[in-house]
């Protein structure tokens, strides 16, 4: 028998709360990502789509972490709509940028998930894994040279980035520097074909924290409690001068690699196995069970947040196309060293 | 006072540390040691907490680097040798490039690039990159000659919106020498004509500009008289400069430092051919380094990049089409 709310402390109100926004933002990102998944199948979406199903909740504690209007800077990777979503990052930023309208933040200059606002402290991933992370150190850097010390950054990485160069280098500089940086690994098994077994030869990844010299924690990534706790404290510890912050979250890709790969690489076992659930099936059954929300409830926020997406696909299909002949075609921001195309 | 090419370099980063609160210098051994060359000695005392030592992480560097740069500092990379700019040259070409086209957000930083071959340096400490980097769209390319540009543009780098690869010649730090530091130069973007001409013209930067004076100074004695054209930035190249001066002297030779395939001197001519091929009274030439890495030993050295000799020979074969 759940208890009702004025039986609550205050604590765990909270956590109730934070539990039951973390998964609204799943929720929306799985819906989303469904929606855009079936617009990829229809030919409707130019180029690849990424989708972050099973890492939802993983991915939406770190965003939840982070205060867009307090400073802090987010990395987010090609499984991190739901903390994307957490952060700020508006549902239409993603659909104009998947359908390539001009009005998008990439304005059809980069597409799918290659999208950001650096100067709301969302980068803008390339696709070179790895790479962001020290670019986010270098926006701690710039903050704390100008006194905002208050701000934290995070970075997201998989299981195959963390084998990447750029990668060692830049949690490296981040320890040396001390910087307030959460990163989070989320460990889901494959890189795009490549189980984890090529890809590194430590036990967990967790391990290299302490060859970096900073804290590290291992979590079921499909446990949204776990991901929640984890973050929060990592996120305070990151703030009050503890330095970086590294979060494994163990869970399984419940995708392929993009929607053009069917995954049949993955053994259907493993998703019985430990960490192959599913977040969202895990946490709807949580919330019901406590009965937070009943059933009834649960469908009318599917179909809120469904008509949310609904309507920024919608917006983003009407809206221009980027034309090549309205484009400037310059790569600086000095106009007039721009070259040009000589002999054009 | 008499001043050089690297104390310039110094000079420009003194004042730029001074004047503009942004600038910050990172990079190996910057910081009290002063740097592999010395050219940020005492910064550190001077401007505590802004002159700061990296590890050796140039992909870090400069992706640290970037992140400043998007947040509105304006840092200045120290690489220990431009050669070990190809480990941060992902993060350039495609994270620093792209930044400002993809995001409409622009990423002023300097990559310092201490350049080109010395005796004895080898194949992994005297590269020439800039035809590399400007091949890529989004990036400023500096190839200063002079201690004044090395100065001037360096503190021109600083001001300018997107992100400048700075080659700053490690054979003209110590030889090369002013009398004094300038009060402006020449806009970026322009050439310089180093010397007047009218028989033959060479386009060249860097260090190679002096070679090619050298050059032109020796043919003087065959009743020669060679114009050079400084570009001073590979990219963006003044064509028009060196156009003007194909227009006055019907012959081109460019002179690069870098590997003969492809490059800078190769845009330079093909550019001249399809703009101006009515202006040529001969086959335009080209003289580069030598299709090999660059050899250790100074015997070896001394012939695989071009040298006034070689420059000189070049203009010969030119003169006599
Ligand atoms: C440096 C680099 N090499 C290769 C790729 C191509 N690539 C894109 S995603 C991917 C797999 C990434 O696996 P992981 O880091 O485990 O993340 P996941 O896709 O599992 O979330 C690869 C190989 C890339 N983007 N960057």
């Amino acid at each position: 028998m759940a208890e009702t709310a004025s039986q609550l402390s205050d604590a765990k109100l909270t956590a109730r709360q934070r539990y039951l926004d973390a998964f609204r933002w799943m929720l929306l990102a799985r819906i989303l990502e469904e929606k855009l998944a079936r617009l990829y199948r229809a030919g409707m979406i130019v180029g690849g789509v990424y989708i972050g199903r099973g890492q939802e909740a993983f991915s939406a504690a770190l965003g939840m972490q982070l205060n867009r209007q307090e400073g802090d800077v987010y990395a987010p990777l090609i499984r991190d709509q739901a903390g994307r979503l957490a952060f700020g990052e508006a549902i239409l930023d993603a659909t104009r940028t998947y359908l390539g309208s001009v009005k998008g933040p990439m304005r059809g200059r980069d597409g799918n998930i290659h999208r950001g606002r650096p100067k709301q402290g969302l980068i803008a991933m390339i696709s070179h894994l790895g790479t962001a992370i020290s670019v986010a150190n270098g926006m701690l850097v710039a903050k704390r040279f100008r006194g905002e010390t208050q701000s934290i950054g995070g970075v997201c990485i998989g299981d195959g980035g963390t084998s990447a160069g750029a990668f060692h280098e830049a949690v490296n500089q981040a320890a040396v520097e001390k910087l307030p940086l959460i990163i989070a690994v989320a460990d889901n098994q494959f890189a795009y074909s490549t189980p984890r077994d090529r890809q590194f030869a430590c036990k967990d990844l967790v391990d290299r924290a302490i060859g970096y010299g900073i804290e590290g924690y291992s979590i079921d990534g499909t446990d949204l409690n776990a991901c929640l706790e984890t973050f929060a404290k990592a996120a305070q510890r990151a703030r009050s001068g503890h330095g970086p912050q590294m979060v494994v979250g163990h869970l399984l890709r419940l995708s392929g690699h993009g929607e053009h790969d069917d995954a049949s690489y993955i053994a259907p076992e493993l998703k019985n196995q430990q960490y192959g659930g599913d977040c969202l099936e895990i946490s709807t059954a949580h919330i019901l069970g406590q009965e937070w929300m009943d059933e009834t409830e649960m469908e009318a926020l599917k179909a809120e947040l469904q008509e949310q997406v609904d309507e920024a696909v919608a917006t983003a299909q009407k809206e221009p196309a980027p034309d090549p002949f309205q484009e400037s075609w310059h790569a600086l921001a000095t106009k007039h060293l721009t070259e040009g195309t000589p002999g054009i | 006072m008499s001043i050089t090419y690297l104390e310039a370099i110094r000079a420009a980063q003194a004042k730029a540390l001074a004047e503009d609160e942004r600038v910050f210098i990172y990079g190996q051994d910057v910081a009290a040691f002063g740097g592999a060359f010395k050219a940020t000695k005492t910064l550190s005392k001077e401007f505590p907490g802004r002159v700061i030592d990296a590890p050796i992480s140039e992909d870090a560097i400069a992706g640290l680097a970037i992140g400043a740069a998007i947040e509105g500092m304006r840092p200045i990379v120290e690489m220990q040798f431009a050669d070990f700019s190809s480990i941060a040259f992902n993060q350039i070409v495609n994270q620093a490039a792209t930044q400002y086209w993809r995001t409409g957000v622009s990423c002023p930083l300097i990559i310092r690039l201490p350049s080109g071959g010395t005796d004895g340096s080898g194949p992994f400490h005297s590269q020439s990159m800039e035809s590399l980097y400007s091949h890529y769209p989004g990036l400023i390319v500096m190839t200063p000659a002079t201690v004044e540009d090395a100065y001037g543009m360096l503190l021109e780098a600083v001001a300018i919106e997107d992100p400048v690869i700075f080659c700053e010649h490690k054979f003209l730090y110590y030889h090369l020498k002013a009398e004094g530091l300038p009060d402006s130069i020449l806009p970026v973007g322009k050439a310089r004509i180093a010397r007047a001409g009218r028989h033959a013209t060479v386009v060249t930067c860097s260090a190679m500009v002096h070679e090619s004076l050298r050059a032109a100074q020796e043919l003087v004695n065959d009743g020669y008289e060679i114009e050079v054209v400084d570009l001073r930035t590979a990219k963006p190249i003044d064509t028009d400069t060196v156009l003007a001066s194909v227009a006055r002297t019907g012959r081109l030779l460019c002179v690069g430092e870098a590997f003969p395939w492809g490059g800078l001197t190769a845009e330079v001519v093909s550019r001249v051919v399809s703009e101006g091929f009515h202006l040529l009274d001969a086959p335009p030439k080209r003289l580069n380094a030598k299709d090999t890495p660059i050899p250790y030993h100074p015997n070896l050295w001394r012939v695989h990049r071009p040298t006034s000799q070689s420059i000189a020979a070049a203009l010969r074969d030119l003169l006599s089409l």
